[in-house]
């Protein structure tokens, strides 16, 4: 007989999955850092405005949002069959398609294929998934500098930084301070470089065409893979993408297994809602679609990189797996109120924000980023706004349920969180015990000053930190229906 | 109509006023209000901590209580919603099919107070008078859990003598989120500090609700700082009438 020990998760010592630090400690430095909230603000602001203006001219927009979710949810059930039917449709044009169980099979398969070339360098188009294997420092270990030539994901790497958003890596940074990381880091700017948004992206312009021409090897994410033809599409808005995916010999592109759709006539459904959803653009400026290899037509070798990393075990959880619905159009993170307080680096992982709170706990196992599911105040702004319908505060709850469960398991609970819950538990199953309890909490009547506790032991101490607390009423809701109201005929509890 | 009052714990011991005044607006409309004396705390709180197992016996207690009622009322949105939309999937998460099925039935039978007036006893004017500058906060699981959409404000339109007052980015989350305001006090907070500008903005002197939860998340911290606003639960300006403020 043999145990199931569960899939596999996301490996620990490579990539960007894994908080160092709990959120709340993470979320005291964003909160006092007034300069990102300040950029945080006004960047969501315009993007959720945009967004909601632009969603509000489809007259059908419900319906499409019903359509993405039942297209992801009919892919999920068959993954295995639409993921070979992708890799025989891949070969049959020319590509060649690798398997990565986790992000170190991935990150050695693309390291052996770009060694393979000789290239000392790359161009990487933005890619959320590169980022959580952490391909970057693998390449630079084998030698290989990886250039990003996303505006954004370029101010993120020139600034040593890391990315705080999914759509807008630097959204945490404004012009003035991406001036300075330019003529910082650059080594090519004009010394005069105005912050003009304009200018700014000249600069990088200029910096970037000469990667572009050179490059022999270029590295992509992918936004959507189509089962039934083999075609790759990235979506973007710069066209800095599509540079790398045509210019260089060879293309390898890195796709999370959840990517994949069933046919063409699905892009007509999540080309809609992504765009709109993201940018607040009825339609994003550049789409690049691209089936394996067109001879002497862009690139002449083609790789395609399959990766599980986690998702396979997020997969097998039937509350948890519509988090592989995900597109990433990031409409989450503008719309969350805890995001735009603490800001994406909060989160400890490549994926910040709702989505990321419950996606990165499923990938690594929920012992390595516990503190996330409880990062939300479960307002649901989130799951109004995603264009995949998942509901990341059922998703949330679900998760901070299966925390408890492991913990409990492994003994690991928060001894005081524990015995308080179990306590109320116990006190609020039975009339008799919860009146008993109103009364003793009559006491705390004493600690008041006209009405209002000041200052409260921990667990509460964080709330009287900045608020009141009532005092227990004189009299209780149920003792002045006693006085008001005949007892019901046979009340027992 | 007969009508069995959930009066919530948090009402129940420290916003009694918030009962009594479901009950006195239910009774002026002509209605009959019961009070199951059994009745103690929906669980949500231990549901959205991840206590699922703790939270069964408090779920299997309400639906068991509230069973032989048609028409249950709570004035609360988060406890409603919690009723509604977590109790089913509490008791399946704990193998009891049988609960879960019950629940349902007793779910669909439990309305929040604004939309017990407005979608069940077909009123939006309840004869109410209260003569003050009042900001309505549509707490997030009234807005987007239950959807009452404008019912609360269609009531509070009618109301004699109010001067209603919007408030600047209503639809954002106080940052009370039960336990989230401990255990990510800080966040909470900023939240908080956000929603009492806009509060302190709108120019009202009252900051009305339909959860006491939430209102004590927002007058704790407007108290704290000795704002000169209050916060007043929905039931209680929808019970004020010229005979009795």
């Amino acid at each position: 007989m043999t145990t199931f020990l569960g899939m596999p998760t996301a490996p620990r010592g490579v990539g960007h999955l894994r908080q160092v630090e709990p959120f709340p400690v993470a979320a005291r430095r964003g909160l006092a850092n007034t300069q990102m909230r300040r950029n945080l603000t006004k960047a969501t602001g315009i993007i959720r405005a945009k967004r909601a203006a632009i969603v509000g001219e489809v007259p059908d927009w419900e319906q499409l949002r019903e359509a993405g979710r039942a297209i992801k949810t009919e892919t999920m059930a068959h993954l295995d069959h639409y993921l070979e039917q992708l890799e025989t449709n891949v070969t049959a044009h020319g590509g060649v398609v690798h398997w990565a169980r986790d992000a170190n099979e991935a990150n050695r398969i693309i390291v052996d294929l770009v060694c393979g070339t000789g290239a000392a360098q790359v161009v990487k188009v933005k890619s959320m998934v590169t980022d959580e294997i952490g391909l970057n420092e693998a390449l630079a270990q084998a030698g290989v500098q990886a250039y990003e030539t996303d505006l954004a994901e370029l101010i993120v790497q020139l600034g040593h930084d890391r990315p705080s958003h999914i759509l807008v890596p630097a959204i945490h940074r404004n012009r003035a301070e991406i001036r300075e990381i330019f003529l910082r880091e650059m080594g090519d700017a004009d010394p005069g470089l105005s912050d003009d948004p304009a200018a700014l992206a000249e600069a990088s312009r200029a910096h970037l065409r000469r990667l572009f021409l050179s490059a022999r090897v270029g590295i992509s994410g992918a936004n959507f893979a189509v089962a039934d033809t083999g075609a790759l599409g990235v979506v973007e808005s710069e066209g800095n993408g599509r540079m790398c995916l045509t210019l260089p010999e060879t293309l390898i592109t890195v796709m999370g297994i959840e990517k994949v759709v069933p046919s063409w006539r699905d892009l007509g459904v999540f080309m809609q809602l992504l765009p709109r959803s993201s940018t607040g653009e009825r339609m994003n400026p550049y789409t690049s679609i691209w089936t394996g290899v067109t001879p002497g037509d862009g690139p002449q070798q083609f790789h395609l990189v399959l990766l599980d990393n986690g998702r396979t075990a997020v997969l097998a959880d039937e509350t948890g797996r519509q988090t592989l619905h995900c597109i990433r159009c990031s409409a989450c993170l503008n719309v969350c109120p805890v995001y735009e307080r603490v800001g994406g680096h909060a989160y400890g992982s490549v994926y910040p924000g709702p989505i990321g709170a419950i996606l990165s706990p499923q990938l690594t196992g929920i012992e390595d980023n516990a503190s996330l599911p409880y990062a939300s105040s479960l307002c649901g702004a989130c799951y109004d706004v995603c264009p995949v319908k998942i509901d990341i505060p059922s998703v949330l709850v679900h998760l901070r349920a299966r925390h408890v469960e492991a913990a409990r398991e492994g003994r690991r609970l928060p001894r005081g969180e524990a015995v308080t819950m179990a306590a109320a538990s116990w006190v609020m199953a039975s009339r008799g015990r919860f009146t008993a309890a109103q009364r003793a909490a009559k006491l705390g009547r004493g600690v008041g000053r006209r009405g209002q506790i000041r200052r409260l032991p921990p667990p509460f101490a964080g709330w009287t930190e900045a608020r009141d607390m009532p005092v227990p009423a004189a009299m209780t809701f149920r003792e002045w229906w006693r006085r008001e109201h005949r007892p019901e005929d046979g009340a027992r509890g | 109509m007969r009508i069995a009052l959930f009066v919530t714990c948090l009402a129940d011991t420290l916003f009694p006023g918030v009962g009594q005044s479901t009950v006195r607006l239910l009774e002026r409309l002509g209605h009959r209000v019961e009070f199951p004396e059994a009745q103690t705390c929906c669980g949500q709180m231990h549901i959205n901590t991840g206590y699922a197992s703790e939270a069964l016996p408090l779920v299997r207690h309400y639906v068991e209580l509230f069973k032989p009622y048609e028409v249950i009322v709570a004035p609360s949105g988060s406890c409603v919603g919690s009723v509604r939309h977590q109790y089913a999937m509490v008791a399946r998460r704990c193998g009891d099919e049988k609960l879960a099925q019950r629940a349902e039935g007793v779910a669909a039978r439990t309305y929040e107070l604004s939309q017990l007036l407005v979608d069940v006893l077909g009123v939006e004017d309840v004869g109410a008078y209260y003569p003050h500058r009042v900001t309505y906060h549509p707490t997030c699981h009234s807005l987007r859990l239950l959807r009452v959409g404008e019912r609360p404000l269609q009531l509070l339109r009618n109301v004699a003598g109010i001067d209603l007052v919007e408030l600047p980015d209503a639809e954002v989350c106080c940052g009370f989120g039960g336990t989230f305001a401990l255990k990510n006090a800080d966040v909470s907070t900023a939240m908080l500090a956000d929603k009492m500008r806009n509060v302190v903005d709108s120019g009202a002197q009252v900051c009305t609700a339909g959860d006491s939860s939430c209102l004590m998340h927002i007058g704790g911290g407007l108290s704290r700082l000795r704002a000169g606003v209050k916060t007043v639960h929905l039931a209680e300006i929808l019970a004020s009438t010229r005979e009795a403020g």
